[in-house]
């Protein structure tokens, strides 16, 4: 084995015009960007202050710009999909060759689930779960910090397999025989088993990190069933993590241990079982939609009795719903393959299951319906998504139903049907609903608010050019064709392909609406602050803090007696008051031991991709002793004096009278 | 207010003695029964064999409550619910993984 291991310059695929065009434009932006910090002398401000934070509100922030950078690459793919097949009609052959379409499939999958819908939900956590729970931070920010790097890291793996070597061509769910070494000897695999297996250990520990703080924690008065809505819906998403995500470790540990160490756990030739890598990866992989589409619920929750100016009708039974939901989320994953032939009473257990599912379901849609009942709703960016939501999610809510009959499932396995279905719950449920959160806390997070106009423009792109994009999936589904086709020759499903495009490109403006938001936004931002830290009138404590909230977010911790605990304090006139003195505040220092370690497990993890011995060993080492500095470092606090505090507090409370 | 400290300190020590030896008494029958009926063949094979899974269970309760002090407790009440909680996933996941791919190879064979 060389030095380099497997890497050589043959792994830079100078003979794809479309990924050299595409890395020269990511180094040029990113040349761009660098000058830019240099420009304004920023490198300090963003090591010292953003990268090396422990600060929920700042890692809430990186998650979601990660999240957004990685929606960038995930929609290129899918809009290369949707024009290699629009192109690739009546025997065409398109421009996209088979072995760079199936990477571009597969990347697609990977990247929308792990490394944008992820990131997005536990950004909107970060940002929000401690402020709503009346904390000063999560329990171990350390971690939480380290956490985010591992996502980071993942991330960094995914896209380096852009310029270097490939990335797997065996679909997002990488299936044994084919992602065995046998049949996917190149790198692909590699990177694949790497980038999910580093991002989703910080996951795991995101998930322990905030279940931790959601149960000691709380704000004094604050029992389990007085907590916010939206942190319920997390929690309980963070208890499906806590529970799904080692088994994902654990397959593709298994998975590694096949490809580098030759075991068989999944080769029929070595006595193996491909269909336990099956089961075990959707033991993980169902529970994952509902980690993803539980805080989505949350957060409609909040934005519908925020702008009702409401309760949120039936709280109690919301969060049971989401807790039956979790539960019901974890015996249901078999219905991902019916068509693997285990008996019929396998079959029909995990069907029945799935349609239960609904019951939960329905009760929180009409839990919402209610809450709008004589209400009087503001028509908002965040309540737009969530009607959107509304209409969307249960058409998709009901495809899933049908699906789950196994004798329907086995007409429509694997056909455009189930695509459709799917991301008829995942755009239509998660991704409105993170969208729609983004808009009702980015006044929250950054101080001023989004342009309105904009956001209402780009919620109606996406709102149409979903429906353009996805029915005819469904209808193409029923006409037999399957997923993940590089050309088509029947001419009778040329129509529903081409109308596909369409909506695709419809989305595409929404998205570059979304984008062009953000730069107005931040452009005129000084006519749009929101000075009171209450923008919309809310109900939970995140808006009793100052927008950007003060970085030990409360000066004293509130007392909490109602689910609403700020409408409780509003009404009762406790809100905003200034006590005599302020007590000193402990807080955490920021420390750069998180993204050294995730420099040295990327390296770890890039090295056992071309089998690079020394590196593995130094990435490791590496870690492990700025692990130690960690472990034996006491300097890892400070206090906030007293004067600082009313400072901070006085500026505020000012602001506050005056708006 | 030392003494009364004391006081309560072998109050609790003499109450966690008890627990154990109350624990391994049962333990201790609980073992010795299965054990006396698999020796003595006095009932049929079927009737022993679901004799022993029983009083295993029964001991595995023993165990959790006088060994690992689960209980409803205020302070117990979080380490009872993680350990049921964990119990619940490893009974569905294990328990429905081995049936479906135990029926998968029935129907392959």
């Amino acid at each position: 084995m060389s030095f380099l291991g497997k890497l050589s310059l043959d792994a830079i695929p100078y003979h794809e015009p479309i990924i050299m065009v595409t890395l020269a434009v990511v180094a040029i932006a990113g040349l761009f960007i660098a000058a830019l910090i240099t420009k304004y002398k920023k490198w300090s401000v963003l090591w010292n202050d953003w990268l090396t934070s422990v600060d929920h509100k700042r890692l809430g922030i990186m998650y979601i710009i990660l999240a957004m950078v990685m929606l960038i690459r995930g929609f290129s793919d899918a809009i290369m999909m949707r024009t290699q097949q629009a192109l690739a009609t009546n025997g065409a052959a398109g421009y996209l060759p088979p072995e760079h379409y199936d990477q571009i499939f597969t990347a697609h999958g990977v990247i929308m689930i792990i490394f944008m819908a992820m990131p997005f939900m536990i950004g909107l956590m970060n940002l929000v779960v401690p402020l709503q729970i009346g904390a000063r931070d999560v329990a171990f920010p350390f971690l939480n910090n380290l956490s985010f790097w591992l996502t980071a890291s993942g991330a960094v793996l995914i896209n380096i397999s852009l310029g270097l070597g490939e990335f797997a061509k065996t679909g997002w769910v990488a299936y044994p025989p084919l992602s065995e070494l046998a049949y996917s000897p190149g790198v692909g695999v590699d990177y694949y088993i790497w980038a999910l297996q580093i991002s989703g250990i910080g996951t795991t520990l995101t998930g322990v990190n905030f279940i931790a703080t959601v149960l000691k924690m709380r704000a004094p008065g604050m029992k389990l069933m007085q907590m916010p809505i939206f942190t319920w819906t997390c929690t309980w998403a963070n208890i499906l993590i806590v529970a799904s995500f080692p088994i994902l470790t654990a397959v593709l540990g298994l998975l590694t241990l096949d490809r580098y160490m030759d075991f068989h756990f999944f080769t029929n030739e070595g006595g193996g079982n491909a269909m336990m890598y099956i089961n075990l990866f959707w033991a993980w992989g169902h529970p994952e939609v509902y980690i993803l589409v539980l805080p989505a619920f949350g957060i409609f929750s909040e934005v519908i009795s925020t702008f009702t100016s409401k309760r949120l009708f039936g709280y109690t039974s919301m969060v049971w719903a989401s807790g039956v939901i979790s539960v019901l989320g974890f015996i249901v994953w078999l219905h991902h393959f019916f068509t693997m032939g285990s008996s019929a009473n396998v079959n029909a257990f995990f069907g029945v299951m799935t349609m239960v599912i609904a019951v939960p379901t329905g009760v929180k849609l009409f839990n919402w319906l209610f809450t709008i009942y004589r209400g009087r709703l503001r028509i908002t960016v965040p309540v737009l998504w969530t009607l959107g939501f509304m209409v969307t999610f249960t058409i998709g809510g009901m495809t899933g139903v049908l699906l789950a009959l196994p004798g329907a499932d086995y007409v429509l396995h694997n056909s455009l049907f189930l695509i459709a279905h799917f991301h008829n719950t995942i755009i239509g449920g998660a991704v409105f609903g993170y969208l729609a959160g983004f808009a009702f806390w980015f006044p929250k997070a950054t101080g001023f608010h989004l342009n309105e106009r904009l956001g209402k423009a780009s919620f109606w792109c996406w709102q149409i050019g979903f429906y353009v994009a996805f029915m005819p999936l469904y209808v193409l589904g029923f006409m037999g064709m399957t997923r993940r086709i590089n050309h088509i020759d029947n001419p009778a499903w040329n129509i529903w392909i081409y109308l596909a495009a369409v909506g695709a490109a419809i989305i595409l403006v929404g998205i570059i609406l979304q984008f062009v938001q953000l730069y107005v936004s931040i452009r005129d931002r000084d006519q749009n602050r929101d000075t009171t830290g209450d923008p919309w009138n809310g109900h939970t404590l995140e808006w009793s803090t100052a927008s950007p909230p003060q970085f030990y977010n409360f000066a004293t911790l509130p007392q909490v007696a109602d689910i609403d605990a700020f409408t409780d304090a509003k009404e009762k006139g406790t809100a905003y008051q200034r006590p005599k003195h302020y007590q000193a505040i402990h807080m955490p220092k920021n420390t750069p031991s998180g993204i050294l370690m995730a420099l040295g497990i990327t390296a770890v993890g890039f090295a056992a991709i071309w089998h690079i011995l020394w590196l593995a060993i130094v990435g490791l080492v590496g870690a492990f002793i700025v692990f130690l500095f960690r472990a034996y470092n006491n300097d890892v606090d400070y206090y906030v004096q007293p004067d600082e505090v009313a400072r901070i507090e006085d500026a505020h409370l000012n602001h506050v009278v005056r708006g | 207010m030392s003494a009364h400290l004391d006081s309560h300190k072998t109050d609790d020590l003499a109450a966690s003695i008890k627990s154990y030896l109350m624990g391994f008494v049962l333990s201790v029958i609980l073992t010795a029964i299965p054990f006396w009926a698999v020796m003595t063949h006095h009932f049929e094979k079927s009737t022993t064999l679901s004799l022993v899974l029983v009083m295993a269970i029964v001991q595995i309760v023993v165990h959790l409550k006088y060994f690992l002090h689960l209980d409803f407790s205020k302070e117990g009440k979080i380490n009872t619910f993680s350990f049921l909680f964990t119990a619940l996933i490893i009974v569905m996941v294990v328990g429905l993984s081995v049936w479906i791919i135990l029926e998968a190879n029935t129907l392959m064979m």
